[in-house]
């Protein structure tokens, strides 16, 4: 109980004390590359304080509290629909962001089903949700012909059971793994009903005894370092993970595969809370974000295709040119979207997924 | 009653009120209400503005539906049972380390003491959090303990002590050991050396009269200190999440899941309320204990 009081003394504090030449950012775990933080200060004066998290749901909550002190925070198309119905973000100031001119047209409409208009956030990265895999390890385990572009890889029990041995890591992230295991036995991945989200259950149970870890950030580095050897997660971290595992040197092979029966799309936008302790610079940094440049510098950092046509005459080779990251046709038609859960449906959701992650 | 009595009493009793009292009335509150997709997460909130019709809605929006969904679903109590095996096991595991430590510091020659103590203590100099981050370091597959064993040819693969209830044993009595020393090293020190050599003049084996006469003269400090390992550790939350795996059920972990991923605060309320509940059996039991002994003692 105590504790409790100390950190909204401490809130409280963090709250009055916010000065007008500071931005705090809340932003996902290796999002952005770094020298654009100090950029952004030496460009405008402003303070920046920069803090990551590595799930919608603990950002949800902080933001759900009221008075996260946050001025800038990106939670997943999904999840920002749910809070601008529970009044978490203010209006966007356009007029102080030209650069928003540069937003690309294809994924502002895509973004306006979650947020209408754009009215409440822009565009920082997109990407899809699929498979990494380390193919020396893979090939070994289950033999030249693993299904490595396919669900079947981690969601068939007698693949995973060859796989636990070498280490498979999944999200700890229900909204993005039933949608899959949906995917997987043919269900609409969409789903909010209940019962068919129920069908899901002896799918992941079947496969649990072999997940080395549910986790939404540890696995970039593991499969890097060749300590796992098959990530579902999101796909510029395991891009990252190649990257990594390239630069040291260490003979580990990453590819990124979105699975051919369907990948997960999903988007990452920055909104202001209603409650920023200072939203013109907030406004500063969403417009110094929305440069063609550094939104450039940032994609070819973290290898995700970002919502910024002016960008791209910018992007490595590397980055515009690989399918993974700014998929072709024919794989942007294999790419679906999900809506959010109500509170009902989310209860449902959340106890699966205890039920998963716990094995009981 | 005098003026000066009442307000030596209302200190404490103004104490207890203001930070125990309302902020479990406020949990309490949030438990009887409903999730809400809203600022704060649940509804209905108390609007004074409404007047005796706010107050009235306010009442009639409160039941009980997430105290009997708690008794619905396994999860809860098998938690709840989890955390109290832990707890309980840790306990007695803590107990069997400290004792003997706490008695070698008690036979210390008077000039050790000092530092013996300053020993146990020293730890406390670092943030708890690092500490039991460091403890990933040791005992991971890849972590020290396995590197060591594996270098000496004891064992060829590296042993899983990482994400199981093992690893939240260890860390458990790691970081509660010097809750346990303390108070029964504090026992012991007390004891009269001269009632151990009557023992053995009147014919009892060094064993007989440690068992006999020792031991039963520390027993305040063993309980005051299982008690101290047993309260907080029914409701640990950091170690069993940093060091046990998703198999070990513990009922603070389940607290932070309703509360973060399932961001259910009503429920998340509900089971803090149960577990107050099921701590205030033993802080009841150990202020029982404490009066027994300061009468004994008078």
């Amino acid at each position: 109980m105590k504790t409790v009081w100390l950190s909204l003394a401490a809130l409280s504090l963090a709250g009055t004390t916010a000065m007008a030449d500071q931005v705090r950012v809340y932003n996902w775990s290796d999002y952005i590359d770094d020298s654009l933080l100090q950029k952004f200060e030496d460009e405008t004066g402003i303070d920046l304080i920069y803090d990551v998290f590595d799930s919608n749901e603990v950002l949800e909550t902080k933001l759900l509290a009221g008075g996260s002190g946050y001025d800038v925070v990106v939670p997943t198309g999904t999840f920002l629909q749910r809070q601008i119905q529970a009044g978490v973000f203010q209006p966007l100031d356009y007029a102080k962001l030209p650069n928003a001119a540069n937003l690309w047209d294809v994924i502002k409409d895509r973004t306006a089903q979650y947020d209408p208009g754009n009215a409440y956030s822009i565009n920082y990265m997109w990407g899809t949700t699929g498979l990494g895999v380390n193919m020396a390890k893979v090939t070994e385990a289950l033999g030249a012909d693993a299904p490595i572009d396919s669900l079947d890889l981690v969601f068939k029990p007698e693949n995973m059971e060859k796989l636990a041995k070498c280490g498979v890591m999944f999200l700890d992230a229900p909204t993005e793994i039933i949608p899959a295991a949906l995917k997987y036995i043919g269900e609409d991945p969409a789903s909010v009903d209940p019962d068919v989200i129920a069908k899901t259950e002896p799918v992941l149970m079947a496969i649990q005894p072999y997940v080395t870890k549910f986790h939404s950030s540890e696995y970039i580095n593991a499969l890097a370092n060749g300590d796992i050897c098959v990530a579902f997660g999101w796909s510029g971290d395991i891009l990252q993970a190649r990257d990594r595992a390239a630069e040291a040197n260490n003979g580990v092979e990453i590819t990124y595969t979105a699975p051919k029966e369907g990948a997960l799309m999903w988007f990452d936008q920055m909104a202001i809370p209603a409650d920023a302790p200072n939203p013109e610079a907030a406004h500063a940094f969403l417009n110094f974000i929305m440069d063609a440049q550094n939104m450039a510098t940032a994609s070819n950092y973290v290898y995700y295709a970002n919502g910024n046509k002016g960008s791209q005459e910018f992007l490595n080779e590397d980055v515009i040119g690989d399918t993974a990251i700014y998929p072709d046709e024919a794989t942007m038609q294999n790419l679906y979207t999900v809506v959010p859960y109500d509170p009902k449906v989310q209860r449902v959701v959340t106890r699966l997924w205890t039920k998963v992650k716990s094995g009981t | 009653m005098n003026y000066r009595r009442f307000l030596l009493i209302a200190v404490p009793y103004a104490w207890l009120a203001l930070f125990f009292l309302v902020p479990f009335l406020i949990v309490l509150k949030i438990a009887l209400s409903d999730t809400a997709i809203a600022i704060p997460p649940y509804t209905p909130t108390l609007d004074l503005s409404g007047g005796w019709a706010g107050i009235k809605a306010f009442f009639q929006g409160l039941d009980f539906e997430n105290f009997v969904f708690l008794t619905e679903d396994s999860l809860y109590w098998k938690s709840y049972l989890g955390s109290l095996k832990i707890a309980a096991i840790s306990t007695v595991l803590t107990l069997l380390v400290g004792y003997p430590i706490a008695y070698a510091m008690a036979q210390a020659a008077d000039e050790w003491r000092p530092t013996l103590m300053m020993l146990v203590i020293l730890p406390f100099w670092t943030s708890f959090l690092i500490r039991v981050y460091s403890w990933i370091g040791i005992i991971a597959n890849e972590g020290l303990l396995n590197q060591m064993l594996m270098g000496l040819g004891i064992i060829d693969t590296p042993l899983q002590i990482m994400n199981t209830p093992s690893a939240v044993y260890i860390g458990i009595i790691y970081t509660y050991l010097p809750f346990m020393i303390l108070p029964i090293y504090s026992a012991l020190e007390k004891l009269d050396g001269s009632l151990i050599e009557a023992a053995v003049d009147l014919g009892c084996t060094r064993a007989a009269a440690f068992w006999r006469v020792t031991l039963p003269l520390s027993r305040p400090g063993v309980i005051a200190g299982c008690f101290l390992v047993f309260i907080p550790a029914l409701g640990e939350f950091v170690i069993p999440s940093l060091l046990g795996g998703s198999q070990t059920l513990m009922i603070g972990k389940v607290l932070w899941e309703e509360f973060f991923s399932n961001r259910d605060w009503p429920v998340a309320s509900a089971v803090a309320v149960v577990l107050l509940l099921i701590l205030v059996i033993p802080i009841v039991l150990f202020q029982k204990n404490q009066e027994k002994a300061e009468e004994a003692g008078k």
